[in-house]
């Protein structure tokens, strides 16, 4: 019993690193407004909310089974309270924190009509922390960290992340009024008056 | 009395080209500011006066919206930013009868128990800021506690009510989304009553003497002897206001009534209009901030109505896509007929986009280019359609 | 209760999600920005209209309630 907790954990934390990454992916491509006659705008941003969800449910086992795990011996204070466990003291709270992120996010996603766009926006940017915190998580506490297998997935992962990132700083804004938009907004600023 | 009556004119007193009339002047010309309260309000509502800065609401009504915020809480904008590039009008008040329209902003902000002024004042008018300047030190200590002055960029959306309040707000004068307007939410988030330099000086005639000059301030461009601003009585037609700036310089072809934002009209039918907006409302016009513009018969329309639309479309703040591309598309579908010669894919275009781009921008810039081609297309007909390649254009 | 699409135009940045969840109503201009059917929302594309609102990115698209004519 004890070993299938533990299979659990590190098998719901791959998918969840696995999930995670292609969502932020997909927000990524969703920005850069990728779309083309077969796959239409509401594909990326549907499959990146969908994956989201998805990630929060599998990164929700991947915490029970860890602290549930007897071997393990964390506390639920542990899931919440970054940095409060004697096991892997550094790499587990990079991982609450990660988890709270996430949960912040989703959250915020969930509520966006109520708090308004530039509240949800703020949040959101958050991902930038969020990921690469449980990337770095994933790769300090797992006892499989260089196991083949793990270590493959995260290179793929990472990769994937890495060249959307690589595309978004690249291509510069799609938004096609952001140039002109700059460049009125400073020909009408205020002055000081002689 | 008779002698007050001919002074009830916002141009009347000292030669105009003799500079600004001091506040000793005005008041020895007007009498003294007369005290404001609830009642000026009614006054104001029953004297029909309506804005001079271009849409032509009655005031007393827009005052009585103000009125209902909480005593001590509205704010007076200014606006003399004169954004309209043929208008002279708005400038010339402030340079020659400053006074006229800070009587009228004092009066205004008592009535309405507002807590401060904003002077929105056009950044290159740099005369009119001088004049208004030297005014406001005239004035009484508490009078002056009451005003801060603003620089209105000089681009042609910067005069928009909206913008002006979003200017003193968050330092850019770009226009905004409504709800709120200004008058609900505006400077600071006060309830802020926008209104036009010449809409002031009414005030300060209409307090003093009990009712409504019944004139207005135009300024008449283009093909005359003497271009220039003109204060005419109601019921003036476009015709008098021409022999009034020395007759037609040549036989004009068509008249622009009101600026950039209005439409043009076959010379004829123009001359024999009043300027009067309710009376051009009714055959679909609108006087706009009062440019009467005489297009001389020499000169190319198709160009001319070209260079007009390079202009607006350039002016867009480009916040909203149908109004930047949609005005640069109408633009150089225009500016290809104009050097090019006509062609009938750029005419049918033009006719889509026109109608597709109304309504769909945040604010009315949109709206006026529309309107301000629409009426080229209809008025100068056979020339869009016949027009021959000018290489060099004639404007 | 009569419903109308609302659109923010300073907010909208012609991504165009809108349009392609409700056809019906919005099409796209040659920029790529939403043209609104005008009038109010037929009944059976509510939910539809609903979601397109929730979807733009820049929360530019609302439903507004009709004014009774």
């Amino acid at each position: 019993m004890d070993i299938l907790l533990w299979y659990t954990t590190r098998g719901a934390g791959a998918v969840t690193l696995v999930l995670l990454s292609g969502s932020v992916v997909l927000g990524i491509l969703s920005v850069l407004r990728v779309q083309s006659a077969a796959w239409p705008r509401f594909l990326t941003t549907g499959l990146h909310r969908n994956l989201a969800l998805m990630t929060l449910v599998f990164l929700a086992l991947h915490v029970v089974t860890a602290v549930v795990d007897p071997f393990t011996h964390l506390g639920w204070l542990t899931a919440v309270v970054p940095f409060s466990s004697y096991y892997r003291t550094l790499w587990l709270g990079l991982g609450t924190i990660a988890f709270e992120l996430l949960l912040a996010i989703v959250a915020t996603s969930l509520v966006r009509g109520f708090i308004g766009q530039a509240a949800w926006r703020w949040v959101h940017w958050l991902t930038y922390a969020a990921w690469p915190l449980g990337v770095v998580h994933g790769l300090g506490t797992g006892t499989d960290t260089w196991s083949p297998w793990f270590f493959a997935l995260t290179v793929i992962c990472v990769g994937a992340v890495a060249t959307a990132l690589v595309y978004r700083l690249v291509a510069g804004s799609p938004d096609p009024l952001t140039g002109p938009r700059a460049e009125f907004e400073a020909a009408v600023q205020r002055r000081e008056s002689p | 009395m008779s002698d007050l009556r001919l002074d009830f004119r916002l141009l009347a007193g000292r030669d105009l080209a003799t500079g600004p009339e001091g506040l000793h002047e005005h008041v020895r010309r007007l009498g003294p500011l007369p005290y404001a309260d609830r009642s000026l309000i009614d006054l104001v509502a029953g004297s029909g006066l309506t804005g001079r800065g271009g849409a032509d609401f009655p005031v007393g009504l827009k005052w009585r919206s103000i009125a209902v915020a909480p005593k001590g809480s509205a704010v007076i904008l200014v606006n003399g930013a004169e954004g309209e590039p043929r208008s002279k009008k708005d400038r010339l008040l402030m340079t020659t009868r400053p006074h006229l329209v800070l009587d009228g902003a004092f009066l205004t902000a008592q009535a309405l128990h507002a807590k401060s002024i904003v002077l929105y004042i056009g950044e290159d008018h740099h005369a009119s800021r001088q004049s208004m300047k030297r005014a406001l030190a005239e004035r009484t200590d508490e009078e002056r506690r009451l005003v801060r002055t603003f620089d209105a960029p000089a681009r042609y959306v910067a005069g928009t009510s909206s913008a002006a309040v979003h200017l003193v707000n968050a330092g850019v004068a770009t226009p905004t989304s409504n709800p709120p307007t200004p008058h609900e939410r505006g400077v600071d988030g006060a309830p802020t009553l926008v209104q036009n330099v010449e809409t002031l000086a009414h005030v300060a005639l209409l307090a003093r003497s009990g009712r409504a000059t019944g004139t207005r301030l135009i300024t008449v461009v283009g093909g005359v002897s003497r271009p220039g601003v003109l204060e005419v009585d109601g019921g003036t037609t476009i015709g008098q206001a021409v022999a009034m700036a020395g007759g037609q310089t040549e036989p004009s072809r068509a008249v622009l009534i009101g600026g950039y934002f209005g439409s043009w009209v076959e010379a004829g039918k123009a001359m024999a209009l009043s300027i009067d907006p309710q009376a051009l409302r009714a055959h679909g016009l609108s006087l706009g901030c009062g440019v009467i513009g005489l297009l001389p018969a020499s000169r190319c329309a198709v160009c001319e109505v070209a260079g007009i639309m390079r202009y607006l479309a350039g002016e867009s703040s480009a916040q909203c896509g149908p109004c930047f591309f949609g005005l640069r598309a109408l633009a150089d579908a225009c500016g290809r007929i104009a050097d090019l010669g006509t062609n009938s894919t750029d005419l049918f275009q033009m006719q889509r986009w026109a109608a597709e781009v109304r309504g769909r921008g945040g604010c009315h810039h949109p709206d006026g280019a529309v309107m301000f081609l629409q009426s080229a297309l209809q008025t100068f007909g056979d020339e869009w359609i016949q027009h021959p390649p000018h290489l060099r254009r004639s404007a | 209760m009569k419903r109308q699409l609302a659109i923010d135009r300073i907010k909208c940045d012609g991504h165009g999600l809108c349009a392609e969840l409700l056809p019906e109503l919005i099409r796209l201009d040659d920029w790529g920005y939403p043209i609104l059917a005008p009038g109010p929302i037929p009944e059976h594309l509510l939910p539809l209209a609903k979601r397109a609102t929730e979807e733009c990115p820049v929360l530019a698209l609302a439903l507004r309630r009709t004014r009774a004519a």
